[in-house]
């Protein structure tokens, strides 16, 4: 099986401070892997160097895509090319409704894989399906870009996001954070619903929570800049009874 | 991050401007200078009658009185005004040669500008009225206006056609006293559009002037008049573009509007003027005062401009509510870039009872710019019930540029309700980086953003001109980020 993603001893800093101290990471085709830690691991950082955040500076290592240099691509390329962020922090956008916004991600989506642009009429039925998935009110869909949602409807927004743009690697950091129980079923089944065979995915999480509604295959602790243990399912029940001391501080 | 930034930000420059060419006509131009010869001398190649002459000598003789004004928040090199020319006439042609054949390559101008003047070519539902210079090249639709009575036509042939009518309202909204550079115009003025809507007709079309200016170290100084009777209606677009100069040039024009009982006015501008380039090098002074008096009961006049070229504005365009019941309506979005500077809003007088005014003002500022909105909400005594809303808005791409905003109130009149709001908000590269995460290049992420900041002015503006202003403020932010 061909690898999705390989990432290798990737080191990142910001404002000249390291976080990504060398990780190693390989997500094949259908994966599901978690990767979880204590505040201040570098879960973030790495979902925001893999997706291209100009605040980040990666200063060694190389990740692989699909066969390619994933670093050398543009934020707005990466998208093209199939990587997709569930931000843990939707920012708002006024004035640009959710409508325009997606019309022009997906067409320029579009546009850089050589397709003519989305007819209105086509668009506008996959907005009403996409949203069924993740029971989104068509009022929001109206509205700015996450200004005036909730906590859980910015989250929503986002899978719903997802669903429109059908990455290969979805990256989901934190996306159970500031959810209620029922808002974490409606996106966990919207990200299940989602899933397809050639299709991967990252679950950042602190928690064991979401980890019942979306099963990983491979479970990671990320600590201090570096994974420290790479497990089944079971290393997620483990840390949610143990707690992160155990890693910090191994006897 | 911060380097990234300014980078992204900084780019906002050296866009081509799409208008920036030149049209190699045969052009009439006096030489430059401004004395009473000069004066005579334009009014004699307008064969203008001698009342219209002594208008523009005694707006002369108090120009040379004044000083240019320095109150705005603007810094204007000194203007040299002998080094002027006040007069350009590229439809050049033998007295006896008159209303004949326009030269070939003027009609070609415009229709490079999309702006074509042959009627079977012409935008639907549009009349223009094309200014080239300080001469209307041509006015298209005349006659079909005319079966109902309307008037459109140039203001040079208004003064020899329509004496009376321009007469009575020439200089009744903006006297020649009003300012310097309203003394200036009213001495100087060449071309411009004149408009009259009888009583009781809806004019059936969009009435626009599209004002070119082309040749070099000329000024242009038009002038226009509209008219609306008792139940009348016209919605008049005004478009405005010149060729890229290292030189500045100085546009200076009056808008006069006259809206009668129950009558409305709409004006609309989207103004291009070459802003200059990325070193702020050359570019149109754009100096005009425009204003309207809603004299009528019931009366209403709706001011849209959106405001993305010129080196320096200066443009405050002001309704007088003299009605009772009589309507203002002021909405604006002023973009500045690279060393382009804005000074503009209104004035809004309310002196009939029950009058009602809105104020949106959106300003974007990019580059080194600097913009500001100045407003004036004067609530008379006698002006019972007046109400006013004001919506200030400023938005900034990156941090070397500035948004200042200037609210007057002068309220004289216990039970006006006057509401005024401001925001200023900054594009922040967390939106731009959302955008970009999903798949939204940074240019077209701004254009978003811009577009949509700007949606409430930009729903005003007739259908065609609404998709041309999108466009334009796309563009004239492009280079900002990179």
């Amino acid at each position: 099986m061909e690898k999705l993603i390989e990432i290798k001893n990737l080191h990142a800093s910001i404002d000249g401070k390291e976080i990504l101290k060398g990780i190693n990471l390989i997500v094949n085709p259908g994966e599901v892997h978690a990767i979880m830690g204590p505040n201040g691991s570098g879960k973030s950082t790495l979902s925001n160097v893999l997706v291209g955040h100009p605040a980040y500076t990666v200063t060694e290592g190389e990740v692989i895509y699909k066969g390619e240099n994933l670093l050398a691509l543009s934020p707005e390329e990466r998208s093209h090319a199939g990587i997709f962020l569930s931000f843990q922090y939707p920012v708002e956008i006024a004035g640009v409704s959710m409508t325009n916004f997606m019309r022009a991600a997906i067409n320029a989506k579009r546009e850089a894989h050589g397709e003519p642009a989305m007819s209105a009429a086509d668009f506008l039925k996959l907005m009403r399906e996409k949203r069924a998935l993740v029971n989104l009110d068509s009022k929001l869909a109206n509205r700015s870009v996450n200004e005036g949602f909730s906590g859980g409807e910015k989250k929503r927004n986002e899978i719903f996001q997802m669903a429109m743009l059908e990455p290969t690697l979805s990256i989901l950091d934190e996306t159970d954070s500031g959810l209620d129980i029922d808002a974490l079923r409606i996106v966990a089944e919207g990200v299940n619903k989602l899933k397809r065979p050639e299709t991967s995915t990252i679950v950042i999480t602190h928690y064991q929570r979401l980890l019942d509604y979306i099963k990983p295959d491979i479970v990671h602790v990320l600590y201090n800049g570096k994974i420290v243990k790479t497990a089944g399912p079971e290393l997620a029940l483990e840390l949610e009874e143990r707690g992160y001391d155990w890693i910090k501080n191994p006897q | 991050m911060k380097k990234k930034n300014n980078n992204i930000f900084k780019k906002i420059a050296d866009k081509a401007y799409e208008y920036g060419f030149f049209s190699n006509v045969n052009t009439d131009i006096i030489e430059s200078g401004l004395n009473e010869d000069v004066i005579r001398l334009i009014s004699d190649k307008k064969g203008e009658p001698e009342w219209m002459l002594e208008f523009r000598l005694q707006a002369y003789r108090y120009w040379q009185t004044l000083k240019m004004p320095e109150w705005a928040h603007l810094k204007i090199p000194p203007i040299d005004y002998q080094a002027i020319s006040y007069y350009a006439d590229p439809t050049k042609k033998s007295k006896d040669n008159k209303n004949k054949e326009i030269d070939p390559e003027l009609m070609k101008t415009f229709e490079k500008l999309g702006i074509p003047l042959e009627e079977r070519l012409a935008l639907s539902g549009t009349a223009v009225d094309a200014v080239m210079d300080s001469v209307s090249v041509k006015t298209t639709f005349k006659e079909e206006l005319k079966e109902k009575g309307i008037i459109f036509c140039s203001m040079s042939e208004a003064i020899h056609e329509y004496p009376d009518l321009v007469k009575k309202y020439l200089g009744s909204v903006v006297n020649y006293r009003d300012n310097f550079f309203a003394a200036l115009n009213s001495a100087v003025f060449s071309d411009g559009s004149f408009v009259y809507i009888p009583k009781g007709v809806r004019c059936p079309m969009e009435l626009s002037t599209y004002f070119r200016i082309n040749a070099a170290n000329t000024g242009q100084f038009e002038r226009t008049l509209i008219v609306a009777d008792d139940n009348s209606y016209v919605s008049y677009l005004e478009g405005c573009t010149a060729p890229m100069r290292d030189e500045n040039q100085l546009h200076a024009a009056i808008v006069e509007i006259i809206v009668c009982e129950n009558a409305e006015v709409k004006y609309s501008t989207v103004q291009n003027w070459y802003p200059g380039n990325a070193e702020g090098e050359g570019g149109v002074y754009n100096f005009v005062t425009k204003r309207g008096d809603c004299r009528g009961n019931n009366s209403k006049l709706s001011w849209t401009q959106v405001e993305t070229g010129s080196a320096i504005t200066w443009k405050y365009p002001s309704c007088i509510l003299r009605g009772d019941n009589s309507q203002g309506e002021f909405y604006s979005v002023a973009v500045t870039n690279n060393y382009q500077q804005a000074d503009t809003g209104t004035k809004m007088i309310h002196l009939g009872r029950n009058t009602r005014s809105t104020i949106i003002s959106k300003g974007i500022s990019a580059g080194k710019s600097q913009n500001s909105y100045r407003g004036l909400v004067r609530v008379s005594k006698n002006a019972d019930n007046a109400r006013n809303y004001s919506q200030c808005d400023s938005l900034l791409l990156g941090s070397q540029c500035g948004a200042h905003t200037f609210p007057y109130m002068d309220i004289h009149n216990d039970n006006a309700v006057i509401e005024h709001e401001a925001t200023t908000s900054k594009i922040s590269e967390e939106q731009l980086f959302y955008c970009n995460q999903r798949g939204i290049g940074t240019e077209e992420a701004i254009g978003l953003i811009v577009n949509g900041y700007a949606k409430e002015v930009l729903n005003k503006l007739p259908m065609e001109f609404a998709i041309e202003a999108q466009k334009l403020l796309s563009v004239s932010l492009e280079g900002s980020v990179g």
